[in-house]
């Protein structure tokens, strides 16, 4: 909402408060200013003056020379290239080192060798356009008419009144009645104590009995709470006066004529908008308020036929839909230069019916965005009489006299109890009942016998703690003492919020870094990883009204995502990358539960160091920090997007705690990845199911190790993981660590077959172990391995 | 003998000082103390002495001996000395040759960001709440007093799953599932993940984060509201960090308010950063309604509460100066590493 300081002082006197100080004590009692801005800042140094002589310019055939009069002892000289002036014009000079719209900036100069020393204005150099000034042309120079102050060397911003300070606000949605310049000059007058002076309007003079024009009829009072109606006859269709078109535009609003300025005018007065019709186009002189019938089209003012549905409220004649009740009108009920008799419409109608409306058609308009608010009905007429009164005073036509009022609107005022004790507590504040009072009244409630009765024009108020709010603002949210946190407080860290911690700091230390990604996905990932046709997977959550495709259905795997941030950076050219996200992803519970929402630990990387183990290394790190000390490592072989040979599953009691491995060659052109990648996706509820346990302390060992090699010989495809749980199997508890330090394949080796070797720590928490111990528990693990088919090498 | 003694003692003197390492002054001593050593030769022949000179010369060899032994050990003192000193000069290095490297991971500026927040809340008391992200449109809208057709419902493009299931357009409607689960009192924040069908660019995104805070308990008045986002606040952006509420509007508080701290470049003189004001938005908050404690199964006769919310990518990009929101999701490694 865009308020003119000029518009404002008509109804509260604010004295010498300068814009700042202004913009920010309203912005403190409710009313936030978004910014302000005199009009026409930024235009210096460009004045009035009047062209005395023109002369043709001797080296052009279209620039002129004048002689300006700019109310200084001496003529200026400007050269001119506009064909649209004579002597005597008086037009807007701007002067050697002025500035014009757009921050261009005049200097005197030359003009095919000829001085100038200026340059005259069109209205386009001061930022207008001929709706500001009707008579002036678009591409010529503005010549002042006699609307301006034609004072030789006056300002001309003062001259054309182009120097209005505009205060642009955020309203917000519950506050319909600050969207107009008498609900702004309430707030102001209350923020800054001043009196509020609304002026009811009046007609003085009509003829004939507006009854004899037109009939109104609400057939869907629900829907429509008002209609006020009046008729205007032998209606005189020109150019508002300046000091409208001079509002209007401070206001945002550009001006047409003065019929619709004048119902332009009153909606941003009162916030009431307004509507008015050509009277020849109503069929039969009626207006009812009804529902569209199936099948009925209207051509709006903007010139699209549009589809009205059952559910839309029209403004009909006897026959047919003129308007979509409260968003727009149709293009034969507007106003054109022929129009002798028109209707004026101050309506109130249900928000939710237009704002339904509106957004079926497509069509936010200014007064549909006010009436989706919720208005005030009481304010109707009130309204109705002010466009009459500025059709009077603006001569703009002869008004029938008497309105039509089909008013269904519930008088009944919200009262509330008065309970100034309850505020104070609500607030944390102590003031008096005397003191709250005063408040209220300034913005228009009444408080009498112990109750409060809102006004009509707020609807936002049905509880004391609304009735606090307006307290707490006028008295200032500043001056609410503070008060420190007290009471009981228990600040901590779930479990699963403390495996998120340890997760991050783990695998940071490890040079891992966190990314944070989308968490819906283009249903084309998963073609992209490769997943069946059938795969459970593909069975997401979809978003009915998705941005894009590449954004449309929420995930059930998080891989996807690390894999279009791997392609990412491997396509920036960043030469490895090593990355984590701790992510959500979502299993569909069809559309009557909501979806089970899981985290993944998600690890992706690629480099020029980087293998499957440097993978498995990171994750078994992290496996340990996590405290899960147990899990069993197993060839992958079916997981889609890896590489079969080199993925794993990794488990606990037969429950798969998370995959690892190689990203499948297939995957990776698909995500124009030329390089390996690894990618490992561990169940962050598994780990800490698992993990996360506390940690118990083992006393430090009082006997000393004992250290043995053990070079085995078994089938290339055994896994080693299984010849370690069975030394350990076989060993026993003196076992304190077994550490692989060579795998070998090749001469000496028979083929098929590899040489693995470990190294053993042997040791006793009861004794030193003797030699004879130490040979007997490396003697039945090579018994034991032998069921493996593994050997002693020899 | 006395002279063959005192000769011993010259030219083992003399003999010591030419060493130059250790290994030589142990063949000096071996060849003087040795078994087969000057010394030791000469003390062989005491017993060709007179039973009165023996006893005297017996004293005079063990003099000798034991100065020369003195000497032994001063001189291999200062031998090692100059050796070790040797050592480390010859063990010098270029101490401005880079060190190894073992880079570390980075944490995502997000998580940075947000992990101060929570540690601050913490701090003062509160717990971490949750919920889900795709979200019944009741939990969302209605429950916060956004019944259907709310106008403010239009300031919130949602992204809908079905007519009542909905991707949260905010994370207030933990509020409502902690009331549900919990009797005051309550202190939680609960950050997470929202969506709203935004377009992308350098401001706007369709995903971002956002921290809800709820306290409930009895007596809980605004003074406390203000109390607590002076304390975050603070604690954020450091003690001089002043703030100030405006009235605002929001359909789940009543009183609303917006919260602006101090300009954290200029220190609210005003700068580009604040658009010359002095003051940077960074929540909004605000007495939770009446209706919303009820909807959440609280009687709002005996309690009352306030409500705040806080968008992460603000914080964050004013934090670390980033200028598009854009960067928070591309993942760069470039960008990353530099948190």
């Amino acid at each position: 909402m865009d308020l003119s300081n000029r518009w404002l002082s008509d109804y509260v006197d604010l004295g010498d408060i300068s814009p700042k100080e202004f913009a920010e004590a309203i912005t403190m009692t409710g009313s936030k200013v978004e910014s302000f801005e005199y009009e026409g800042a930024g235009i210096e140094n460009v004045i009035v003056g009047k062209i005395i002589s023109l002369e043709k310019h001797p080296d052009s055939d279209h620039l002129w020379i004048c002689q300006v009069d700019v109310g200084e002892n001496e003529n200026i000289q400007i050269v001119t290239g506009a064909q649209n002036l004579k002597e005597g014009d008086v037009v807007p000079v701007a002067m050697h080192n002025s500035t014009v719209y757009g921050g261009h900036k005049i200097t005197r100069g030359k003009l095919r060798g000829v001085e100038s020393n200026g340059m005259l204005c069109s209205l386009g150099e001061l930022g207008l356009t001929v709706h500001d000034f009707p008579y002036a042309i678009e591409d010529g120079i503005f010549v002042l008419g006699d609307d301006c102050d034609r004072t030789l060397g006056l300002d001309i911003h003062k001259a054309i009144g182009l120097d209005d300070l505009v205060t642009e606000f955020e309203i917000t949605s519950n506050r319909a009645d600050c969207l107009s310049v008498t609900g702004l000059a309430r707030e102001a007058a209350a923020t800054f104590n001043k009196e509020l002076k609304i002026p009811v309007p009046k007609v003085t003079k009509t003829h004939g009995n507006v009854k004899d024009f037109l009939s109104v009829d609400i057939k869907e009072p629900t829907l429509c709470y008002r209609y006020a109606g009046a008729v205007v006859e032998n209606v005189r269709i020109k150019p508002s006066p300046r000091w409208m078109r001079e509002r209007l535009r401070a206001s945002g609003v550009r001006p047409i004529n003065n019929i619709v300025d004048i119902t332009n005018y009153v909606m941003l007065e009162f916030g009431q908008p307004m509507h008015a019709f050509d009277l020849r186009y109503l069929d039969g002189n009626q207006v009812n308020v009804r529902k569209a019938k199936a099948g009925e089209k209207i051509t709006t003012l903007d010139g699209i036929e549009r589809d009205l549905t059952e559910n839309m409220l029209v403004i009909a004649d006897a026959n047919k839909p003129v308007a979509v009740a409260g968003v727009m009108g149709g293009e034969y009920s507007g106003i054109m230069d022929d129009t002798t008799t028109i209707v004026f419409e101050s309506a109130m109608f249900n928000g939710v019916s237009v704002r339904r409306t509106a957004k079926a058609l497509g069509m936010r308009t200014e007064s549909s965005s006010r009436y989706e608010k919720e208005l005030d009905a009481t304010g109707c007429l009130r309204s109705l009489t002010r466009a009459l009164q500025l059709v009077e005073e603006l001569d703009a036509g002869d008004i029938v006299d008497g309105v039509i009022d089909c008013d269904h609107s519930n008088k009944e005022p919200v009262t509330l109890p008065f309970k100034p004790e309850w505020v104070n507590n609500f607030i944390g504040i102590d003031l008096s009942a005397d003191e709250q009072k005063a408040i209220l009244e300034k913005i228009g409630f009444e408080v009498k016998d112990g109750m409060i009765i809102s006004p009509s024009f707020r609807n936002d108020i049905e509880h004391q703690a609304d009735i606090s709010e307006e307290i707490a603002r006028f008295y200032g949210y500043d001056k609410i003492p503070d008060r420190a946190l007290s009471g009981v407080a228990d600040g901590r860290y779930t479990p699963v919020q403390q495996l998120e911690n340890k997760v991050s700091a783990v695998l940071t230390a490890q040079g891992v870094s966190e990314i944070c990604t989308y968490t819906f996905i283009s249903p084309k990932a998963y073609d992209k990883i490769r997943l069946e046709e059938k795969s459970p997977l593909r069975d997401s959550v979809v978003i009915s009204n998705p941005l894009g495709e590449d954004t449309s259905i929420m995930r059930t795997t998080a891989v996807p995502s690390m894999l279009d941030i791997l392609s990412r950076n491997y396509n920036n050219r960043n030469e490895s990358a090593s990355l984590f996200e701790i992510a959500v992803r979502f299993k569909s519970n069809g559309t009557e539960e909501l979806p089970d929402e899981k985290q993944d630990v998600v690890i992706g990387m690629y480099g020029p160091d980087c293998t499957y183990f440097t993978l498995k290394g990171v994750i078994e790190e992290l496996l340990f920090a996590a405290g899960v000390e147990k899990y069993d490592i197993e060839r992958l072989v079916t997981c889609p997007f890896l590489h079969p040979g080199r993925a794993a599953e990794l488990s606990v009691d037969g429950r798969t705690l998370g995959i690892m491995g190689e990203v499948h060659p297939a995957v990776l052109e698909n995500y124009e990845i030329g390089t390996r990648c690894y990618i490992a996706q561990i169940s962050m509820e598994a780990l800490l199911e698992y993990g996360m346990k506390d940690k118990v302390y083992s006393p430090l060992p009082k006997f000393p190790a004992v250290t043995r090699d053990l070079a085995i010989v078994c089938d290339k495809s055994l896994p080693v993981l299984k010849l370690e749980n069975e030394i350990a199997a076989a060993v026993g508890k003196i076992l304190e660590d077994i550490s692989l330090f060579d795998v070998y394949e090749g001469a000496q080796i028979e083929k098929g077959k590899k040489s693995v070797a470990f190294s053993l720590k042997l040791r006793s928490k009861e004794k030193t172990l003797t030699d004879e111990d130490a040979d007997s528990a490396m003697k039945r693990a090579i018994k034991s391995l032998e069921k493996l088919g593994a050997l002693l090498r020899q | 003998m006395k002279e063959k003694l005192e000769a011993i003692r010259a030219l083992a003197e003399k003999q010591l000082l030419e060493t130059t390492s250790r290994q030589e002054l142990e063949d000096l001593r071996v060849q003087i103390l040795g078994k087969k050593g000057e010394l030791t030769a000469i003390l062989k022949q005491m017993g060709s002495l007179s039973p009165e000179e023996r006893p005297i010369m017996g004293q005079k060899a063990n003099e000798v001996r034991a100065f020369i032994e003195g000497r032994i050990a001063e001189r291999q003192a200062e031998l090692k000395a100059k050796e070790s000193e040797l050592r480390l000069a010859n063990e010098t290095i270029d101490v401005t040759l880079p060190g190894e490297k073992h880079p570390l991971g980075h944490k995502h500026p997000l998580s940075i960001v947000l992990d101060e927040v929570k540690d601050i809340f913490i701090g003062m008391g509160f717990q971490i709440a949750t919920g889900p992200e795709v979200e019944w449109d009741y939990y969302n809208f209605e429950a916060l007093n956004l019944p259907p057709d709310h106008p403010a419902r239009d300031t919130q493009d949602t992204f809908y799953i079905t007519e009542k299931m909905l991707l949260r357009t905010q994370t207030s409607p933990v509020q409502i599932r902690v009331m549900e689960k919990q009797q005051p009192p309550i202190r939680i924040i609960a950050p997470g993940r929202v969506y709203r069908s935004d377009a992308v660019d350098a401001t706007h995104s369709p995903f971002f984060h956002q921290i809800e805070g709820l306290v409930v308990d009895e007596g809980i008045t605004m003074g406390d509201l203000k109390g607590n986002l002076m304390q975050f606040a603070k604690r954020l952006y450091g003690e001089q960090t002043q703030i100030r509420l405006r009235p605002h509007h929001f359909p789940f508080t009543e009183p609303s308010c917006e919260m602006d701290v101090t300009c954290f470049k200029c220190g609210g003189k005003g700068c580009p950063m604040c658009k010359g004001e002095g003051w940077v938005e960074i929540l909004g908050g605000g007495m939770v309604h009446p209706k919303v404690l009820k909807n959440g199964g609280i009687d709002p006769e005996k309690y009352s509460g306030y409500a705040f919310g806080v968008g992460l990518e603000r914080l964050t990009m004013f934090r670390f100066n980033i200028d598009d929101m854009r960067l928070l999701y591309e993942n760069d490694m470039r960008f990353l590493g530099q948190f």
